[in-house]
């Protein structure tokens, strides 16, 4: 039970203590060895000692001792001292500054430049997921699904980039705060969505990743008060994983939204995910493309059942979400919610019109969403050919069974009906 | 006398915790709520949804002003609360030691004042 809570306080207090400890070192891997050597020192002082008051402060304090010894013996301890700013050699923080540290501001500066613009998406992704969210290289390994030594090689180059950059240690203001911030944000749904639907591999969900994400999402929201995007990213993570215990059926295999059971959606995270949106739209920022997304999730999340979902007002928003950001993903998505308002032929005439994008055709979901609005237009042949398209395409296990199914149902001559396919046309926003 | 019990959850911690661990200390909060509504000591209780949902409003030169976020930034921030109708402070206190938060946060014990006369 003691261990139990030691482990728990541990990780509530890491990522700051890690923060602070890259902050003032501006290197992560002296940061990083300093930070288990003091983790150890822990584990052989707190269960006979008990917990300290202020556990940061004591972790960083015996970490920061640590990384001065271990500077003084180092061959680059010149250049170290330096960049320390220290003339008379290397000082520990005097007990009454560390006593009023707030190791929220270095995690924050942490954060912003785990996403920095210097390093590449997936550079950001992994940095975040192992220094902010205190994932071990492997588990960040595998939830890119690349090799360790593979993942090891993207942190070692992103860190050093940082370095050579001479990594600023600073939340940034003004109006570099916005455009930063949306760095960030795409960061965080980026971790989101590699959870909620997963690349590749056998499950279609990741949920650890989803969870850490809102995680994220929640010491962003407390740390940067008053972000309407930020607070409809994290409203929009809410809904979409009320749903997460029911989009998978005990198989693995996706059960699309209109056949889940709506009672097993949790409605603590639809009711706060709602709550957050409501607060977000209030703040009268420019609605961005996360509160918009959150507008239309709320709409699926609070409609009582499938055939009360509604689509005119979802439309509406997707034209919204195309002003603010026009990707072909999202047009995907507005044909198939007017599929859904108007019927399967309007649908089909705006797929029509989504053609020309190359992105689209090697997305399996557009043939997917072909498939099912031919198949409701009764073009049997047509279907098959687009789903088999879509096989052809997907690289998650869970979802190809759900489309070799399919299949099978058109060969076998069945006709398009309620019962066949209940609910809506598949599409990624649809399990 | 009724008291308030307020309950002050460092919520890096709740954060911290697993999805099994979350509903572990749920079922805690559920047993403690069964036995304080049998000895009849309950008045009243909820949790309330995690601080970033939390608007904090103030009337400054006539207008009201209002912020998001909780009134202050502290590590400990108001997680939900308990009404509870007990003879002495000391009563209260004790109910108060049994809530589950106290061992990751704080209770505060404050005596209701009675408008009723």
């Amino acid at each position: 039970m003691a261990e139990d809570r030691i482990a728990l306080l541990l990780r509530a207090e890491i990522p700051g203590v890690r923060a602070r400890l890259i902050g003032a070192l501006r290197d992560f891997d002296r940061a990083e060895d300093a930070l288990q050597d003091a983790l150890e020192r822990a584990w052989e002082r707190w269960p006979q000692d008990g917990v300290p008051d202020r556990p940061a402060a004591w972790l960083y304090r015996v970490a920061e001792r640590r990384a001065f010894d271990a500077l003084r013996h180092d061959d680059v301890v010149q250049r170290h001292t330096t960049l320390l700013g220290s003339d008379a050699g290397i000082a520990p923080t005097p007990e009454d500054l560390l006593a009023r540290a707030d190791f929220d501001d270095d995690l924050l500066r942490l954060i912003f430049t785990c996403c920095h613009p210097l390093l590449r998406p997936d550079a950001r992704a992994a940095l975040t997921l192992r220094t902010v969210l205190d994932l071990s290289q492997d588990e960040v390994a595998r939830a890119f699904l690349v090799e360790p030594r593979t993942l090891e090689q993207r942190l070692v180059r992103a860190k050093r980039r940082l370095r050579e950059a001479g990594m600023e240690w600073l939340v940034p203001s003004g109006a570099e705060l916005d455009a930063r911030l949306d760095d960030v944000l795409r960061v965080a749904y980026l971790i989101f969505t590699e959870g909620y639907s997963a690349t590749a591999g056998e499950r279609l969900t990741r949920p650890d990743l989803c969870a850490l994400a809102i995680v994220l999402m929640r010491r962003l929201n407390r740390m940067l008060r008053g972000r309407a995007e930020a607070l409809g990213l994290l409203a929009l993570m809410l809904l979409q994983d009320s749903r997460s215990a029911n989009r998978t059926d005990p198989a693995g295999h996706p059960v699309l939204l209109d056949d889940q059971d709506r009672s097993r959606w949790d409605g603590a995270k639809i009711r706060e995910g709602s709550v957050l949106l409501e607060k977000a739209l209030h703040l009268r920022q420019a609605p961005g493309p996360y509160q918009i997304q959150a507008a239309i999730a709320a709409l699926h999340a609070n409609a009582t059942s499938a055939g009360a979902t509604d689509w005119d007002q979802i439309t509406a928003l997707y034209d919204a979400l195309l002003k603010v950001d026009d990707t072909p993903v999202i047009r995907l998505n507005r044909a198939v919610a007017i599929a859904m308002a108007r019927g399967a032929a309007a649908g089909m005439a705006e797929l029509d019109r989504l053609k020309s994008i190359t992105t689209l055709q090697g997305y399996h979901p557009y043939h997917a969403a072909r498939g099912a609005l031919l198949w409701r237009l009764q073009r049997r042949g047509d279907a098959v050919r687009c789903y088999r398209t879509a096989l052809g395409l997907v690289r998650n296990a869970a979802e190809a069974a759900f489309l070799r199914r399919r299949i099978a149902q058109l060969e076998a001559g069945e006709v398009f009906t309620a019962a066949a396919a209940p609910g809506g046309p598949e599409t990624p926003q649809s399990y | 006398m009724q008291y308030m019990l307020l309950i002050w959850e460092n919520e890096a911690l709740t954060a911290a915790k697993s999805e099994a661990e979350q509903q572990a200390v749920f079922a805690e909060y559920m047993k403690f709520t069964d036995d304080i509504r049998n000895r009849d000591v309950f008045r009243a209780g909820d949790p309330l949804l995690p601080s970033e949902t939390a608007a904090t409003v103030r009337v400054r030169d006539g207008k009201p002003v209002t912020t998001d976020g909780p009134f202050a930034e502290t590590r400990e921030q108001l997680g939900g609360y308990y009404i509870v109708e007990c003879e002495t402070l000391e009563q209260a206190c004790g109910y108060a030691a049994r809530i589950p938060g106290a061992r990751d946060g704080a209770i505060e014990v404050r005596p209701i004042m009675q408008m009723d006369g």
